[in-house]
């Protein structure tokens, strides 16, 4: 027996379910929070994870208290899955008013095509508001000459922390140089712990191993030449070197185990230093709220040790240069109406950077980058932490921006697949600055 | 019996007023419109989009300039995309070995009508209710190898570095993968067997065939249209895995678990890459539709034939 109906049965059901899936798909396009908030406020998106998504919302809640006219509408996203989804929306014009960024290439890309407002005579109107700020926090900010975000929060350099604890029973000192680092490697994995915590899914965790051993090694005028697009720049044999002294330190065990499954979102790499699993851990100096917060008493009882980069015997750096990000930026959408600007401009001056969030910020173990904050960080209880991140971030004669953020998104990705490649030890470092090296000027 | 009259409204219509049935026919065409409305909106004209924009250069963010030929010969030339197209085949195939099999056992079994069978269906049937990103999370986090189910537990054969190491990461991403499908398979083959006529398992009975042979001589041959429906799902679902891929692994580590769909996901949106990542979403569909169409035609020129001829 035939069954002609079969076929045009199924199309018909189709054409019965299809308008129910398209209006399903349609609602989540339209239901996105990049829509202006209503009645002239503004929107802004930022970075789940505490302690700075309470003090946000506090910020965000104390704003819209006394300004009814200008309301903010603050949505939180993961750091990893927001810089995927802030390029989308702003591609799809659908960015919220107040774009979080953390200046260098992206913020390049935005405003070459004239997605984020020209801030530079808003400043030179707020002559207060431009002072208030380390003047080195703008280069970051800074595209041909105009300033297309205002810096804000803190400033972030990466810094070796240790487990006290752990090396007191091992009755060690903290690397001063590379032999130190190989040498306590042993020492810990003799112990049955692991020397170095990574989270080395995310990537951009395993990249700030090279962001020093680079700087350390070459100087900083390596990276600026990468910066910069110069040929064959990725060719330099400081970069060849750096790439093969981690693998050395790979091949030695100096990270944990299945460090290249673990991601920084989760804030399990902090974990591995806490509960002693890991005796080292390279990060940003924004991982010290988070470690006093969730690090039962560990950072309280002064367990947590802190240090800078070891120097490398023979290297051109300066141990006195840091790396990480010399602060956090905010861009106004260009797209925004002129009441949304009027009131993102509001809350950048008048909301964003108060009194009680740079308290908070200090509260939380970090370095806000305004100027005149001495006194707050020395009768602070982190006072040893808060200026020891103050004076690197001040004394260093270089800060390096951290890579992924200075360079185009394009030779970002590339980069970060490559040194997940080289941590694996599936490439070698000539193949490394080979790759990378294809990538200058895209 | 009973099968007999099911069949019998089919057979009715050749003697129906062939004019009457060209009436009809034209009526049920209207119906379609809809359907095909939507169809040109959200599938053919966005394919041409991605069609055009294979051609171009864009960022995602600026203005989009035209490109040539220059994203495919740079495609075509990235070992990138070989790898990507391997992992995608390799996925697909053990996919298709490990699910099917499984699948279908467990549906002739939840096909019985005993009690507890239904209970344990349930059971079976619970991951079907999970989104991808709830599944990832849920197995990344039993899997960690610091403080995961392994250490928990004191498991020490658990205790592997399943996401960190290349070979098991792909093992793992093929084993959640059919965590999370079989349950929708199983589905469909506890339907496929519940349709066929218990008079082909009282008839083999008689003729004294045990429980294997009547599974073999009865069940697979009565099931192969749902085995061809069942695996065309699978083949051309594995070619549009991502979200699991994307949340477990992010294509890592390495490389070793990027397959075809999540290149083209990282190319565009983190590479900010849309022209090359349109090449590849390009080659996807091509994939796709040779792969559905080599599936239809296993099933034969008589696929729409009976397989219940002279009950």
């Amino acid at each position: 027996m035939k069954q002609p109906q079969t076929s045009r049965r199924s199309f018909l059901a189709l054409a019965a379910l299809t308008p129910f899936a398209v209006a399903a798909t349609s609602a989540c396009g339209t239901s996105g929070p990049g829509a202006s908030s209503g009645n002239g406020g503004a929107s802004m998106w930022f970075l789940s994870g505490e302690p700075n998504q309470t003090n946000m919302q506090k910020a965000v809640d104390a704003f819209n208290q006394a300004n009814p006219d200008n309301k903010i509408a603050v949505t939180f996203f993961q750091n990893d899955a927001y810089k995927t989804k802030i390029k989308t929306a702003i591609g799809a014009n659908q960015a919220p008013t107040i774009i979080y960024n953390w200046g260098g290439g992206t913020l390049k890309t935005y405003a070459e095509a004239n997605q984020v407002e020209d801030l530079t005579s808003w400043l030179d109107s707020e002559p207060d508001l431009k002072k208030k700020f380390f003047p080195s926090t703008f280069s970051a900010a800074t595209v041909n000459g105009k300033i297309y975000a205002l810096p804000n929060m803190y400033v972030g350099p990466i810094v070796l922390f240790y487990n006290k604890e752990l090396f007191q029973k091992a009755g060690v000192q903290p690397p001063k140089t590379w032999d130190d680092v190989m040498s306590l490697v042993k020492t810990f994995n003799g112990m049955g712990v692991a020397p170095f915590s990574l989270g080395g899914q995310s990537r951009w965790t395993s990249m700030m191993w090279l962001e020093y051993l680079l700087d350390r090694i070459g100087g900083p005028d390596v990276f600026k030449a990468i910066f910069a697009g110069k040929p064959n720049a990725w060719m330099d044999p400081a970069v060849i070197e750096t790439g093969t002294k981690i693998q050395e330190l790979v091949s030695a065990d100096g990270f944990i185990k299945g460090f290249s499954s673990i991601t920084a979102d989760s804030n399990a790499d902090q974990a591995l230093l806490y509960t002693g699993k890991a005796a080292m851990m390279l990060h940003g100096s924004w991982t010290y709220g988070p470690m006093k917060k969730d690090g039962k008493n560990f950072v309280q009882d002064g367990k947590l040790g802190f240090v800078q980069f070891p120097s490398i015997p023979g290297g051109k750096g300066d141990p006195k240069n840091g790396v990480g990000n010399p602060a956090n930026y905010q861009s106004i959408s260009a797209k925004a109406s002129d009441k949304e600007k009027e009131s993102a401009k509001k809350f950048l001056k008048d909301g964003i950077m108060t009194d009680a969030m740079i308290d908070a910020y200090i509260n939380s173990g970090s370095v806000p980058i305004v100027n005149g904050i001495e006194n707050k960080l020395n009768t602070s209880p982190d006072k040893d932490f808060l200026n020891f991140v103050y004076d690197l971030a001040k004394n260093a004669p270089s800060f390096q921006q951290s890579w992924d953020q200075a360079l185009s998104p394009t030779a970002a990705e590339a980069l970060l697949n490559n040194i997940d490649q080289l941590f694996l030890k599936s490439i070698t470092p000539q193949q490394f600055a080979e790759n990378m090296n294809g990538t200058l000027g895209k | 019996m009973s099968n007999a009259v099911s069949t019998a409204p089919g057979s009715a219509v050749g003697f129906k007023n062939s004019k009457q049935t060209e009436q009809r026919k034209a009526a049920l065409a209207w119906l379609t419109i809809p359907a095909l409305f939507f169809f040109l909106v959200f599938a053919v004209i966005p394919l041409a989009g991605v069609l055009i924009l294979s051609f171009t250069s864009w960022d995602g963010i600026g203005a989009i300039g035209a490109a040539g030929l220059d994203n495919w010969f740079s495609v075509l030339a990235d070992p990138g995309l070989y790898n990507a197209l391997g992992l995608t085949f390799l996925i697909m195939i053990v996919s298709w070995l490990v699910q099917t099999p499984i699948s279908l056992l467990l549906g002739v079994f939840t096909a019985g009508s005993q009690r507890y069978r239904a209970a344990l269906a349930v059971l079976y049937f619970l991951p079907l209710l999970l989104s991808s990103a709830a599944v990832a999370i849920a197995f990344k986090a039993l899997l960690d190898p610091n403080f995961g189910l392994a250490t928990g537990l004191g498991l020490p054969f658990l205790a592997q570095d399943w996401l960190g190491v290349p070979h098991l990461a792909l093992g793992l991403v093929i084993f959640v993968i059919a965590w999370q499908f079989v349950p929708f398979h199983t589905l469909i083959y506890q339907g496929g067997v519940r349709q066929i006529p218990k008079s082909l398992y009282e008839a083999a009975q008689i003729d004294g065939a045990g429980t294997i042979k009547q599974f073999f001589h009865i069940t697979l041959p009565q099931l192969k249209y749902t085995i061809i429906t069942s695996s065309t799902l699978m083949v051309v679902g594995s070619l549009t895995y991502f979200d699991l891929i994307f949340v477990l692994t992010g294509g890592g580590p390495g490389n070793s678990t990027r397959i075809l769909a999540l290149d083209m996901y990282l190319r565009g949106f983190r590479a900010n890459l849309m022209g090359p990542a349109s090449v590849i979403a390009v080659i996807l569909v091509i994939i796709g539709l040779a792969l559905a169409l080599f599936l239809q035609r296993l099933g034969g020129k008589d696929k729409q034939g009976s397989q219940l001829e002279g009950l």
